[in-house]
Order: structure tokens, then C-alpha cells, then sequence
């Protein structure tokens, strides 16, 4: 048995170095040469300065932009950092709601966000996933038909026609991958830019 | 329910199936010693570690050996991870500056990283280092697994080898398996996930001005080469908090479809190992349709669960299933089919919050783990679990007809059943004995993030999870309290090691066996009959054992939820 102990340190210390440091390292120096753009985490600059990551969800709440899914992150106060309050799309602090299906909590969430939303644009079905807040709290994505949804509210506010809006959305719905994988979907932050290019008009 | 979505399960299972076997063919030639396509590459390498580390490659270990080598293996491994833990603060590649991690919780995690759990009481971009995730935890996801690989395969050689005291050599198992498979298919792994869009750098945080003005820290790390051998191996820790529902930890479709295949991949091909060693690969066909029929019909109730959502959903008009704690990208499809293989798999990675799936769809990931994570399982511990029930249903079957158990022309005989009940037996101390403490113990009580029988399924879930060395959870739970990060940690351990040192002896005992050719008294064990008898053990001792303590949490919690009664 004693002498199992030489190779328990030396075995251990030499497969925890080719692992843990030159797997890893040389995995980043390979990605950053081949793929430099996601390596780094699929920024986007705008004039120069990072307005966020293609992968990321960020908050909108203006009128003129298409909104996002609720998010559930959060972050410390400001006011006191011993506590935590809510910040959603805290792209430091991923969280999803944890609220199970007969809380109470959640219920009343949903319920509030469908009335609000229902008063934007009563003539259509609320999609789902506009009241339910999603597993990393960082979605970059609605369905098609969240997009729709808001369609009206946004063309209203940056005094766009409906069409030309409507025209980025299909521009912007990615599909199932080969048509199978995954579901269709829209990102918001590219939705949004792309909206921004087209102008007021 | 749509087609598309079982279109998509369909595919995953013909992939998987079609993988086993060149898998299974590489890695038998990898653990028999032969050359491999790797090895002018890795040969010599592999020779400098055993130089190195004074191992005679030759020399074959006794299974009490095999074990102790492998205990002190994940003693170093321990004092590695709790050691870069507390130190952080003053180690290199710590761009965020995060501080030393609390004693109890740098315990937790150690233990949890070396039992293959990946339990995660704090939240990775919070709390980690970049050392830490790839010195500490990169390293032990590799090590974990492979170890885990290598206890299967002495097991397996425990069946193939006749009248010898010996079952392998445990750092020439636990090195070729690092070095020839997973190193490799990692390299290539890694580079497809940056492909997809998941970060590897060593920068720090990225700070951005969003659209409408507001700051956002964007947190970003080494990622690819972490999550590659997160899910290859089965451990499932992730980078972030939200795990492989983080946009950087899964980015599209396909990489969720990818990963789903990779923690697959290596315990579905464990199987075909075990049928090519014992010389007669429809042996390692009958167990992969054991664990092919209880992975369907998990698949089936928890895609249609969340399909079907919830009653309070739709009383307020919402269609489309259950979408709280799922991404857009995924959908009900692959958040339902990723839950379910996570946790026949031990892996315990997560694309969709399972502590927000509806209660039946919730109950199925419970289920899995509890019933020991046989179904493809961690990688080699999947294996060696469903053997030990293969064991248990043979000795059953043979009391049924009244002769002597055989299996792969091995006698069954009361040692090895004990051995086998030692192990499975354990299960249910841990799960349900820490689960009784901690619903009477107010500390532990307030630690729950739900009321009413949803707070129950969380604790119930929490120990399951770190006794079947899963690792994923019913996130709500507030896991990083002194008494949860000790009884937690005491369940990974003895759920991991306490079940090898039986499996071990069992090991053990079979190889010193003679190997007997079949008569005409030997029940066939590639055969429907064989199948059927192992899933009906398996589920009468999962149902006898938890079915009281899940009809408290989600069963009580679904015929609430029917009448929208709400906690």
C-alpha cells in the first residue's frame, strides 16, 4: 500500500497541470487565434464602445425598443451591499426565478404582467414567454411572436409603419437550426439595432 | 406535444446508439493496453508520467489496492481544490479580485468536484477565480471522471477475467483514460463551443453601455475548455450560476443538442465495453436497452408535462407549456429532454431551471437520480450501479427457479449480493435520513425557497442530487448554509465512495471466480426477458424506497396544482 503514495502525489500533480493549466491555456491561445470574436464573448461595439454581447440579453424598457423577456437576476444595493435587490439582465450574476409551479408568488407575477400587457394590445394572445422570467435571466431571445406582440407599440412610438417594422422582425427570426434543433426566435438587442439603423422615419 | 419535438428525441437516441459502439471499440483498446491511432503522439507521454511517478505498468493491483490508490488519488485532489479556494485572493488569473471562499463552502465544493457532483453552492462568476475554475475545478472534472471510468472497467474486468486476484492497475487506467480519451475529444470539443460562441479568455469582465444607457458587466472567463469536459465527463459544474442555461455556457441549438450527445456519449459506450471484454457484445446491447426503456418514458412525462403546463398558466390564458426558468433558444422540446438526461446521466448541468418545472415534469429528474442514476449514468459509475442491480435481478430470478444466479459465466452468490444491497442500500440512508433532519430542523426549514410541498421537494431534490453525485438542483434552495454545505457534503461522499468500496469487493470477488461456460440451466442475458426483469428490480426497489417520500413532495404538489391551489 505505501507504495502507492509516490504515485498518488506525482501522478496527481502532473495530470492536474496538463488538466487544469496547460489544457486550458493552450485552449485559449488556439480559440483566440481561430475564433477571436466569440473567445472573447461576442461583443459589439457601437463608435468605438462595447454596448453589449450578441449572447447577452440586456433591459429594455422604452417604448421604442422591442423589450425583452423578464429576468430574475439580481445584484447587490447600492445602498447597502450587504443586501441584494433586484437588476435585471445583471450579466454578472446569472439566476433563474426558482419559483415552482404552485407558488403563489409566481402566480401573482404572471398575473400582473399579462393585465399590463393585455392593455398594450388587447387584440392579440399574450405569449408566454413574455411573463415568465428565464433560466439564466440573461435571454437574448423572444418567439416570433412575442416580437409580434409588441409590433404595434413600437411602430406607434418611433412613428414607423407597421410593415417596415414587421419587415425586421422576419429579417431578424432566426429558425430552427437545419429546421429541426431548438425553436424559432428573435434576438431582441439585434432586433433593436437593426430598428435604430432604419431610422425615425 | 409537436412532431418536431420528437423528431428531435428520436434523433438524439439514434445518435447515441450509433455512437456506443467505434466509442466502445476505441476505449476497449485503450484500457486493453493495445495501440491506438493516439498513441505515437501520446506514448510517450504517458511513459514519462508512470517514469515520473514510479508506476510499473506492468504491475496489476487487488481490488483492496485498486481502491486505496484511488482514495488517496482524491485525498490530493481535495487539498488541491480546498487549497486554491482559500487562497484565491493571493493566486494569479484573478482579474475580478474575488476574495478567499468561506471554510465551509470551499469544503463543500471540494468534496463535491472530487465525488464527480459538481454540486454548486455559490454562483461560479461570483464567487471564482479563473485558477480556480481551471486549476481546481477543470482539473478534478477530469480526474473524477476518469476515475470513475476506470472503477467500471476493473469491474468489468471483475466479469471477463477468471481465477485471478487482480482487476487492473488504477494509475494506468486512470492515465490512459485522461491522456487517450478525454483530453482528445475535449481539444476538438472545446474549439466547436467558441465556434458556437462560448467564450475562452483569460480577460477580465467586460463593462458595456447598453442601448438605452444602462451599465452592464458582462461576465466572460476560460468557459469552452471547462464546460467541454463538464459534460464529456458527467460532472455538470458550471462556469456560471445558471449553468448551461447561460447564453456563454450553451449558446444555440445546436451546442445544446451537441452537449446533450456528450454527456451520453462515453456511458452509453461503457456499455460496449463491458459486452466486447466479457466476449459477447449482445450482453453490453441487453443492459444499453435496460437503461434505453426507462430513459424514454422519462423523456415522455416530462415533455409532456411541460408541454402541457400548468393549470394556473392557463387559466390566465397562456398557451405554449410551461416556459418559466426556460430559454427562447431551447423551448419546452430541449429544456423536458435535457432534464431528463442530466439526471439519468450523473451530470447535473441544467439549460432550464428544474425547480420551476411543473411537478410531475420535476418529478421524473428526481426520480432518476433516486433509482441510482443507472440509466447511461456518470461515466463508469453509470455502469457499474446498473450492474449492481443486473446482479440483483439475476439472484432474484435464480431464487424464482431455484438454481444458482449466473451472469457473463459467473456464479452470483451471497457475497456478491451482499455487496451489491451494501451499496444500493446506501442511497436511501443519505437521501431520505438527511431529508428527515432537515424538515424538523428550523435553520434548514427556512433555507427553502418555495412553500408548501414544492419547500419539501427542494430538500429532497438537494440530497438525491449530492447522494447520486448529480450535482443539479431545485436552485431555490438557499444551499450555502453551514448545515447544508456539511450534510451535503457528507451525502456526495458517502454516495460515492461507500458504493465503490463494495463495487469494488464485488470486483474483487468475480475476477477470483472461475468463469463458467453457459448450460442449459443458465438464464440467457441478452434477451427480452432479461431486460424486462432488470427494469421491473429497478423500479420496485426505486418505488418501494422513495415512492412515500415523492408522493409528499411532487405528487401532493401536482393534484394542488390541478386544483390551482396555490402555497
Amino acid at each position: 500500500m505505501l507504495r502507492e503514495i509516490r504515485p498518488a502525489i506525482l501522478i496527481l500533480v502532473l495530470l492536474t497541470l496538463i488538466t487544469g493549466l496547460a489544457y486550458p491555456l493552450a485552449m485559449t491561445a488556439i480559440a483566440g487565434m481561430i475564433f477571436p470574436k466569440q473567445a472573447q464573448g461576442s461583443l459589439i461595439e457601437k463608435d468605438g464602445k462595447v454596448i453589449g454581447s450578441a449572447l447577452i440579453g440586456q433591459e429594455f424598457k422604452d417604448d421604442k425598443y422591442f423589450h425583452g423577456r423578464p429576468s430574475a437576476t439580481s445584484g447587490p444595493d447600492p445602498a447597502d451591499s450587504t443586501k441584494t435587490v433586484s437588476a435585471p439582465y445583471n450579466a454578472a450574476n446569472s439566476s433563474g426565478s426558482n419559483l415552482g409551479p404552485t407558488s403563489k408568488a409566481l402566480n401573482d407575477r404572471i398575473k400582473e404582467d399579462v393585465e399590463k400587457l393585455k392593455a398594450e394590445n388587447p387584440s392579440a394572445a399574450v405569449p408566454v414567454d413574455l411573463v415568465t422570467t428565464s433560466g439564466s435571466g440573461l435571454d437574448p431571445d423572444i418567439s416570433p411572436e412575442a416580437a409580434l406582440f409588441q409590433l404595434p407599440r413600437v411602430a406607434r412610438a418611433r412613428n414607423m409603419p407597421e410593415d417596415r417594422v414587421r419587415a425586421l422582425v422576419t429579417e431578424n427570426t432566426r429558425d430552427r437550426f437545419g429546421g429541426l434543433l431548438g425553436e424559432p426566435r428573435v434576438n431582441v438587442l439585434a432586433l433593436n439595432l437593426a430598428l435604430d439603423a432604419a431610422g425615425p422615419k | 406535444m409537436t412532431a418536431i419535438g420528437w423528431i428531435q428525441i428520436i434523433l438524439f437516441c439514434a445518435i447515441i446508439v450509433a455512437l456506443a459502439k467505434p466509442l466502445g471499440w476505441y476505449m476497449t483498446r485503450v484500457f486493453n493496453g493495445e495501440r491506438t491511432f493516439l498513441s505515437p503522439v501520446l506514448r510517450p507521454v504517458e511513459a514519462g508520467l508512470y517514469w515520473i511517478g514510479g508506476v510499473d505498468e506492468k504491475r496489476e493491483q487487488h481490488w483492496l489496492t485498486y481502491a486505496v490508490a484511488m482514495l488517496l488519488f482524491h485525498v490530493g485532489g481535495f487539498l488541491i481544490i480546498y487549497g486554491l479556494m482559500r487562497l484565491q485572493a493571493v493566486l494569479p488569473f484573478n482579474p475580478q479580485e474575488q476574495s478567499a471562499v468561506a471554510p465551509d463552502l470551499s469544503f463543500n465544493t471540494a468534496i463535491s468536484f472530487i465525488t464527480n457532483t459538481n454540486w454548486q453552492n455559490y454562483g461560479g462568476e461570483s464567487t471564482l477565480s479563473y485558477l480556480v475554475q481551471m486549476l481546481g475545478l477543470t482539473h478534478q472534472n477530469f480526474l473524477s471522471a476518469a476515475t470513475g471510468i476506470a472503477l467500471a472497467v476493473a469491474m468489468i474486468r471483475g466479469f471477463s477475467r477468471s481465477s485471478v486476484r487482480t482487476i487492473g492497475n488504477f494509475w494506468v487506467d486512470v492515465t490512459r483514460c485522461t491522456l487517450y480519451v478525454l483530453l482528445p475529444i475535449c481539444v476538438v470539443y472545446t474549439l466547436f463551443l467558441v465556434w458556437q460562441g462560448m467564450p475562452q479568455t483569460l480577460g477580465a469582465y467586460v463593462d458595456a453601455t447598453t442601448l438605452e444607457g444602462a451599465k452592464q458587466s458582462i461576465a466572460v472567463g476560460p468557459v469552452a475548455s471547462q464546460v467541454a469536459i463538464k459534460m464529456l465527463g458527467t460532472n455538470g459544474g458550471g462556469f456560471f450560476n445558471a449553468n448551461a442555461a447561460h447564453p456563454f455556457e450553451n449558446p444555440t441549438a445546436l451546442s445544446n443538442f451537441v452537449q446533450m450527445l456528450s454527456i451520453f456519449a462515453i456511458g452509453a459506450a461503457l456499455t460496449n465495453v463491458f459486452g466486447r471484454m466479457v466476449g459477447d457484445q449482445r450482453q453490453g446491447w441487453a443492459i444499453l436497452a435496460v437503461m434505453g426503456v426507462l430513459f424514454i418514458a422519462g423523456v415522455a412525462v416530462t415533455y409532456w408535462a411541460e408541454a402541457g403546463g400548468t393549470t394556473a398558466l392557463s387559466s390566465l390564458g397562456l398557451t405554449g407549456g410551461n416556459m418559466e426558468g426556460k430559454e427562447v433558444r431551447f423551448g419546452i422540446v430541449a429544456s423536458s429532454l435535457f432534464a431528463v438526461v442530466t439526471t439519468a446521466a450523473s451530470c447535473g448541468a441544467v439549460n432550464a431551471m428544474h425547480d420551476s418545472f411543473t411537478a410531475l415534469g420535476g418529478m421524473i429528474p428526481l426520480i432518476n437520480i433516486q433509482l441510482g442514476e443507472i440509466i447511461i449514468g456518470g461515466v463508469g459509475a453509470g455502469l457499474y450501479g446498473m450492474l449492481l442491480f443486473v446482479v440483483l435481478a439475476i439472484f432474484v430470478a435464480g431464487l424464482m427457479v431455484g438454481r444458482t444466479p449466473e451472469y457473463a459465466g459467473k456464479k452470483i452468490e451471497a457475497r456478491e449480493v451482499k455487496m451489491a444491497m451494501l451499496a444500493i442500500l446506501l442511497l436511501p440512508l443519505m437521501i431520505l435520513g438527511w431529508t428527515a433532519v432537515a424538515v424538523v430542523y428550523p435553520p434548514a426549514v427556512a433555507s427553502m425557497a418555495n412553500a408548501g410541498p414544492h419547500g419539501f421537494s427542494e430538500v429532497l431534490y438537494a440530497f438525491s442530487s449530492a447522494t447520486g453525485n448529480n450535482g443539479s438542483a431545485f436552485g431555490g434552495l438557499t444551499g450555502n448554509t453551514f448545515f447544508y454545505n456539511l450534510t451535503l457534503a457528507s451525502s456526495m461522499f458517502v454516495g460515492r465512495f461507500l458504493m465503490i468500496i463494495p463495487a469494488m469487493a464485488l470486483a474483487g470477488s468475480l475476477a477470483a471466480k472461475k468463469s463458467i461456460p453457459p448450460s442449459a440451466g443458465t438464464l440467457p442475458t441478452t434477451g427480452g426477458l432479461f431486460v424486462g426483469l432488470v427494469v421491473g428490480v429497478i423500479l420496485i426497489i426505486g418505488g418501494l424506497t422513495f415512492f412515500p417520500a415523492l408522493a409528499l413532495g411532487p405528487i401532493a404538489e401536482h393534484l394542488a396544482g390541478n386544483a390551482n391551489t396555490l402555497f
